[in-house]
């Protein structure tokens, strides 16, 4: 494969490269090519190899069979400063900046401009970045701190960090993963204009309809290995996503259970969370999906945090029709109200514990004998969750940290289920997660709701919205401004609502003047 | 899935054994063995109980620090709260408010643990209502509590001036029990209870996984305040029992009571392989560490090669190479 589809010499090849950590081999024999002017996009689930070939490509590791191929000529990096000076840069999936640093100097850290070989040359470092966020299409002021911007903007700084050096390719590690359509559009943009310019552009993600938008070609990964490059035009996305799982995936979301009728069992009104949410109202039924719409920092998160008792919150919360004050998150707990948090790693699990600590750990006033924790009854009820739940683990005493995403989402909500919940609030509950797993986590929070949970579910991929509620609301700027249902959940009618282009109260205007 | 296929797997393996469990002991034993070459007087049933009744001091305290440092927190102010409890001790002592010697001492002893519980919820509230750095609020305790003792005893030291009582409480550091030094019951008793607490019961699992990571206890719906508050109170309480062999071996105590027995009771404690960062402690480590520390004085004592007067020297370096190889040992995950 040394000739790419236009004809030309490929600018970047990496010829039947191999990687194996330890007896592991996550890469076997993949050969792929980039030419200028072109979006090459890998596609795969987690797991499959995309982000091993990636930093092999970048320099980050070092291929143990296989060969790089730079204009035609053999080359090896022996880091990704080397590849980074030939040319190669990599913007990364996290968010690699210091967070209380300015954009100015994230963008130049480590390269700082000099006056006079001494001292930092703040105010042209100021100018430079400005102008490269520009370029963006994103208006920051270079001397914002990052803890103050929102995760998109940081992706952009993140963007402009690595475009800054010289190059002729850039390798795009799911830029999206954590960003919103709108957000998306902006990412998607620069990648255009790259391409425009003629540099040659990696970009791997698994939300297949970006990789439809954007590329010129795409390469299918599974299990380490190379299953096809085709053009983009002749793969559809349903197609691609076959390709990826290897088998039909097409019912990926559940049937929904029946919507209720019933009186709501949680009702929420004039709630604020200062400095997140205002005015918020909503109720939710028992056996009823609900879905939180909104861009990232909309805040979904902090008002269900707020409702839950995890932040400072004003505004009256009536579950079953009883008024009910949540000074903590325990006094919602003990009511039967759960909160699963989107950061996973960070405030559900205990990564470097094992698996029954980390399942029972919210309840643990179940598992004792007297004064003593009864391990046997946990590592039954460990066993009953795998089961349940299709926990993959090697073995119990594993660490909650070994598991993969999907496995840990499964894990965090086998934890959060020990409490018996009736209302189960699940925080962007696929993010990370590879698309079998996400079939299945589906599958878990419709059996839930047709059991007689009222289930609320944040999410940021609207499709998934979509695919699984009752009903959406739409979040912006912290408040609710729309709520659609049945026909009218499209990712255009979420999109105009949030990104406040559209209000439940426009909507009422126009109604009034027509 | 069927039954025997559903169960974890409990086959012994070596390489499932956990080495930063195990390295404390394995220096324990390497101690041992290389103090025979030193000193033939070493390895005497004589001198090694000699060296276990006076590592009462670092174990006892070492095993309130291990709950402390579990839940991620730190106190520095343990020396000082031994210094302050203990000269509150001597002077309730002295004063001679119940006549009768034997419940006198009972409820000194009452006082110190109280005392001690007392001193722990301070710092407790301070570092948990106060939202301060466990370093920094420990650190102004122990100023203030070195401070008062000095206050109380006007620079000079304070002597427990009841000779009955004296009598009465002398066998508490200086006698046995069945052929075993009071002090090495006192270590195995707290230790006992001490593992009991932190590995058996649900409080304790809360103090690891608050140490593991505070959001995801505070998530979990975990009490984060109190069971913190708590591994203080706990410190505190470890502290007056300490306290309780302290006072019979001199029956006094003055300013520079429990100097840098904070270092002592940390450094047996990451010596015992629980993680300064929490999430893990080792209650049986930190005995082995505390054994550690006063083995290595004992051999530097009766060696020739190094003067005894580096000692303090020598257990700072400890401390180090204690992390080091903490360190180079940690379980990746």
């Amino acid at each position: 494969m040394s000739v790419s589809e236009n004809g030309a010499t490929p600018l970047l090849e990496g010829r039947h490269l191999s990687k194996s950590f330890g007896p592991v081999e996550v890469l076997s024999d993949v050969s792929v090519s980039l030419s200028a002017g072109e979006v090459h996009a890998i596609v795969g689930e987690n797991g499959a190899g995309k982000s091993t070939l990636m930093k092999i490509l970048a320099g980050h590791l070092q291929p143990t069979r296989g060969t790089i191929v730079l204009d035609g000529k053999e080359v090896a990096f022996s880091g990704p400063v080397d590849a980074e000076r030939h040319g190669i840069v990599l913007v990364h999936q996290e968010i690699l900046l210091a967070p209380h640093l300015t954009v100015a100097q994230n963008i130049f850290m480590g390269r700082e401009l000099k006056l006079a070989g001494i001292s930092v040359n703040d105010r042209e470092m100021n100018r430079v970045a400005a102008e490269a966020v520009h370029a963006l299409g994103a208006d920051i002021p270079p001397t914002t701190v990052i803890a103050r911007l929102s995760i998109a903007k940081r992706q952009l700084v993140q963007i402009a960090r690595a475009l800054h050096v010289p190059h002729r390719v850039a390798i795009f590690d799911e830029p999206t993963a954590s960003l919103t359509p709108f957000e998306t559009e902006a990412v998607l943009n620069v990648i255009r204009d790259l391409k425009a310019r003629g540099k040659a552009v990696l970009y791997i993600s698994h939300r297949l309809n970006e990789v439809a938008a954007i590329s010129d070609r795409v390469t299918v990964l599974r299990d380490g290995k190379h299953i096809t490059t085709r053009n983009t035009a002749e793969l559809k996305p349903v197609e691609m996503a076959r390709l990826m799982v290897g088998r039909d995936v097409s019912h990926l979301y559940p049937d929904r259970p029946p919507k209720p009728e019933s009186a709501p069992i949680l009702e929420v009104s004039g709630f604020d969370v200062p400095g997140f949410a205002s005015n918020a109202s909503f109720a939710v039924r028992a056996g009823e999906i609900l879905g939180f719409a909104g861009l990232i920092g909309a805040g979904r998160t902090e008002l269900m945090e707020g409702v839950v008792g995890l932040r400072p919150h004003r505004g009256e919360v009536r579950f079953k029709g009883e008024p009910v004050v949540f000074h903590s998150v325990r006094d919602s707990m003990r009511r039967g109200i759960v909160y699963l948090s989107e950061d996973r790693k960070g405030k559900g699990l205990l990564l470097t514990r094992d698996l029954p600590t980390n399942l029972t750990l919210a309840a643990l006033s179940h598992f004792v004998r007297g004064p003593v924790l009864d391990r046997r009854k946990e590592e039954a009820a460990l066993s009953h969750a795998i089961g349940e739940f299709d926990i993959r683990a090697g073995r119990h005493d594993m660490l909650a940290g070994q598991l993969s995403g999907g496995n840990q989402q499964k894990l965090l909500l086998a934890k959060m289920m020990l409490l018996e919940p009736e209302i189960i609030v699940i925080d962007e509950p696929t993010r990370g997660i590879d698309i079998g797993t996400k079939q299945q986590i589906y599958k878990f929070i419709a059996e839930l709701a047709g059991r007689g949970k009222a289930i609320i579910v944040i999410s940021s991929e609207m499709q998934e919205l979509i695919g699984i509620s009752h009903r959406i609301l739409v979040m912006h700027h912290g408040r609710i401004v729309g709520e659609v249902s049945g026909e009218a959940m499209t990712e255009d009618e979420i999109v105009v609502y949030a990104t406040g282009v559209k209000t439940a109260g426009t909507v009422a205007e126009m109604a009034g003047a027509t | 899935m069927s039954d025997a296929t559903m169960k974890p797997r409990t086959g012994f393996s070596w390489r499932r054994i956990d080495m930063a469990a195990v390295a404390p002991f394995v220096a324990l034993a390497v101690l041992l063995i290389a103090g025979i070459f030193v000193n033939e007087n070493f390895l005497t049933v004589n001198n090694l109980v000699n060296v276990a009744t006076r590592a009462a001091f670092t174990a006892i305290i070492g095993v309130g620090a291990t709950f402390v440092i579990s839940a991620g927190g730190l106190d520095l102010s343990v020396g000082s709260m031994t210094a302050f409890v203990a000269s509150l001790m001597i002077m309730f002592l002295n004063t001679g408010i119940i006549s009768d010697p034997l419940t006198m001492l009972f409820a000194g002893v009452a006082v110190a643990l109280l005392l001690g519980a007392a001193c722990g919820l301070g710092n407790g509230l301070i570092i948990t209502v106060g939202r301060i750095e466990p370093f920094i609020a420990t650190l102004g305790t122990m100023g203030v509590l070195r401070g008062l003792t000095t206050y109380l005893s006007q620079g000079g030291s304070i002597t427990l001036q009841n000779e009955d009582i004296e009598n009465l409480y002398h066998p508490v550091y200086f006698g046995d029990l069945l052929g075993i030094p009071v002090p090495i019951i006192f270590i195995a008793l707290t230790a006992i209870v001490g593992a009991f607490v932190l590995y058996r019961t649900p409080y304790g699992r809360h103090v690891v996984a608050v140490g593991s990571s505070e959001d995801v206890a505070r998530y979990s719906g975990i009490a984060v305040g109190r069971v913190r508050t708590i591994t203080y109170m706990i410190q505190g309480l470890c502290v007056g029992i300490a306290v309780l062999l302290y006072v019979p071996r001199l029956s006094a105590s003055n300013a520079t009571t429990g100097l840098l027995w904070e270092l002592q009771a940390i450094t047996a404690v990451v010596v015992g392989g629980t993680a300064l960062r929490g999430g893990v402690g080792r209650i049986w480590g930190t005995v082995c560490g505390a054994l550690i520390l006063e083995i290595v004085g004992n051999i530097m004592l009766l060696s020739n090669f190094i003067s005894e007067y580096l000692i303090g020297a020598v257990q700072g370096a400890i401390i180090i190479v204690a992390m080091l190889v903490q360190r180079s040992l940690m379980r990746r995950t």
